[in-house]
């Protein structure tokens, strides 16, 4: 007698008790929304959760919304693509700029009394300058919404969550992409239009707890599987395993980043772009529940920001070091004396991969696909799904399962929330002068809706685009580098006019999307990656592309808002008492101090870049 | 109504860490199972870290919302008569 059985590798079974903790997850989430329904009733408690949290929650639903779907695909992809430099996004990219942000912007921001960054805008410039910057805010906070619902659909596909419902549906493949995109879209719209920016907010502590819990198991089993720290080091490129190799120069370095490119392009302006003016990360901070708190919010959620990386980047890296899976047959005696052959099928694309991380396959012949040069073009964005797949069972999987739905759910429900807020208060309430709150609320709530809809339609914009962590890159070098070029310049030089600051916000976002159409990454293609008007200078990487896109952004348009300004005269409406910040008195005690903290932040955040460099 | 974010955040943790404490605890010793995760029960571990977490979370929710609850009462008494003065 012979038998024949054949396991299909990395190919999960997800059992009852893996459905039974995501739909108790998405249940409670809900829950939570409709809880917290009967608290929400103004305006101000919609979409300002009624400017009432501690400092804690406000920091910790901040980090949780700035590790969306795309950071946890995308991060664990950079993890095996380039190793802990990926971490430079964590470390240099993000913890100077929140400190900054949290001990310098803040108190300016909540001080105003603005519920948006638009509206500040508005208070300190004009109300052209506040319409222009709030709608280049709702186009951004639609693609990135977008870019994080294709990002849960290359999980999906990659871990074959519901290819065999689909089967047994008789639906066909290519309708997991509109399915998977829309229940989530409009899932999350479902609890933050109930219960508006609280919801969110308590949400996104929950998920950062959800996150950790999920994530952890298969960071530990996988540091096992690999050999610790230890057998990583045998496994990788000894530049995979430092953070600041070779950053000194750009073709030193897998990621073809340069110093310049590094230094002041992500650690000062698409950094400080993005945690010190944009209002998605902002609302928590702005909803706390007084300066001091808002003060602290970004440098409490600096903290665990700095330990992120072990989360998100190394699953990337044990998922290249693994050994490749290829196809065996183990032929065995069983015990009754039959024979049992046990195949072990891999697919082609799994066997011309690197680690687990699979070869990019056409996805109607299912060969690899290969660059110029023979070699397979690896996935990398399935490496944190191959990971969790390869090493968890059904359990544990359906718990990391929950961890990936509740960062996509952190991130959506932040830019829906902010979406909401900045149309129906810097548009919506401009136009139709003397709306009663009630009817804010309203509008409002139909906002969060119509943010759904439009994200489900940007996705497709996302699919086209490849790379999410780079199309959000180019997106931020458009919108938040002029805008915090206009903003600083505002609070630091007096003169600065609102025409200046008009102008520049304008040449600033034509600037880089001029610097994108002009310029591409060796081995791109013109079209959506940059050179689509022609190619006059050639970048060594994309990430280094838009690096420099944001800093041309931010330099044009603090030098034309500067020549405006010294050409129009001051404008003599600014309300000086209103933009000045409000210090407040401030605990005495050395240790409850923000700078305190910040200082503390600044030196564990140094200490582990000495240690991994 | 005010609500307390670690009364939800207890609550989620210790119903997931029971249902997966209770499943690696019916699940072990099942080696084909566990081959995956290397041996390792981590169904029946991070159930129980998963747990132990919720409770403490839940408990001190429950004491912050109680002593969140009654000055709000007592409140609403002292104004009418402060509204008489």
């Amino acid at each position: 007698m012979e038998g024949c059985r054949c396991l299909e590798l990395c190919l999960p079974n997800l059992t009852h008790i893996d459905w039974l903790i995501v739909l108790f997850y998405l249940a409670f989430v809900l829950g939570v929304g409709l809880l917290l329904k009967f608290s929400t009733k103004t305006s101000s408690e919609f979409f300002q959760a009624g400017r009432s949290l501690p400092a804690w929650i406000c920091g910790l639903a901040m980090v949780s919304l700035s590790v969306g779907a795309p950071e946890f695909i995308g991060m664990g992809a950079w993890g095996a693509r380039f190793g802990l430099q990926a971490a430079q996004f964590f470390g240099i990219g993000s913890i100077p700029a929140m400190l900054f942000a949290g001990l310098y912007l803040m108190p300016r921001y909540y001080g105003s009394g603005a519920s948006t960054i638009p509206g500040y805008v508005g208070m300190r410039f004009d109300e052209k300058t506040r319409r222009v910057s709030a709608w280049l805010f709702l186009l951004m906070m639609i693609f990135s919404a977008g870019i994080g619902l294709y990002a849960l659909d290359r999980a999906a596909e990659s871990l074959q969550i519901l290819d065999r419902t689909f089967i047994q549906l008789g639906w066909s493949h290519q309708a997991i992409f509109p399915v998977v995109i829309s229940l989530a879209a409009l899932l999350v719209a479902l609890y933050v239009l109930l219960g508006g920016l609280t919801a969110s907010i308590y949400n996104q502590v929950l998920q950062f707890f959800v996150l950790v819990a999920g994530l952890l198991p298969v960071v530990l089993i996988g540091l096992k599987g690999v050999g610790g720290w230890e057998g990583l080091k045998t496994k990788l490129p000894g530049a995979h395993l430092h953070e600041w190799s070779g950053l000194l120069h750009v073709h030193g370095n897998s990621m073809g980043v340069g110093f310049v490119g590094l230094a002041i392009g992500l650690g000062f302006v698409l950094s400080l772009g993005f945690w010190g003016t944009d209002f998605l990360v902002l609302q928590t901070a702005m909803a706390a529940d007084s300066a001091e708190s808002g003060q602290r919010a970004p440098i409490i959620a600096a903290l665990p920001r700095l330990f992120l990386p072990f989360l998100l980047i190394l699953p990337g890296m044990i998922a290249i070091a693994l050994p490749t899976p290829h196809t065996t047959t183990n032929i065995s005696v069983g015990p009754d004396g039959s024979i049992v052959h046990n195949i072990q099928v891999v697919s082609a694309a799994a066997e011309h991969g690197k680690g687990l991380v699979p070869a990019r396959s056409n996805p109607n012949t299912g060969e690899p696909i290969t660059n110029a040069s023979g070699e397979a073009i690896l996935d990398a964005d399935q490496a944190t799904p191959q990971l969790m797949a390869h090493f968890l069972p059904t359990g544990a999987l359906g718990l990391a399962l929950t961890a990936l739905l509740a960062a996509l759910m952190s991130g959506l429900a932040a830019h829906f929330t902010a979406f909401s807020a900045v149309f129906t208060r810097d548009v919506y309430a401009q136009v139709c002068k003397g709306a009663s709150d009630e009817h804010l609320v309203k509008v409002g709530r139909i906002a969060v809706l119509v943010a759904a809809l439009l994200a489900i339609g940007s996705a497709y914009a996302a699919l086209h685009f490849g790379d999410m962590l780079i199309e959000l890159e180019l997106i931020f070098s458009v919108v938040n580098a002029p805008m915090l070029a206009i903003l600083l310049l505002g609070m630091s030089w007096k003169r600065t006019t609102s025409t200046g600051a008009f102008t520049g916000l304008l040449v600033g976002a034509a600037a880089a999307l001029l610097h994108h159409g002009l310029t591409l990454a060796t081995g791109g293609q013109a079209g959506l990656h940059g050179g689509w008007l022609s190619v006059l200078h050639q970048y060594p990487s994309e990430i280094e592309q838009n690096l420099c896109g944001g800093i041309a952004a931010f330099v044009f348009a603090l030098i034309i808002a500067m020549a405006v300004s010294v050409a129009t005269a001051s404008n003599p409406e600014i309300e000086p008492a209103r933009i000045v910040p409000v210090s407040g008195a401030g605990p005495v005690q050395w240790w409850k101090r923000a700078e305190t903290w910040a200082l503390l932040v600044l030196l564990a955040m140094i200490v582990l870049n000495l240690c991994f460099a | 109504m005010k609500l307390d974010v670690r009364l939800p955040i207890g609550l989620l943790f210790s119903t997931l860490g029971v249902i997966l404490a209770a499943f690696g605890g019916a699940t072990n010793g099942n080696a084909a199972l566990y081959s995956r995760s290397l041996g390792f029960n981590v169904n029946e571990w991070s159930g129980v870290a998963m747990l132990v977490f919720g409770l403490g979370m839940f408990h001190f929710g429950r004491r912050a919302q109680r002593r969140l609850t009654p000055p709000v009462e007592v409140d609403r008494k002292r104004h009418p008569a402060r509204g008489k003065r």
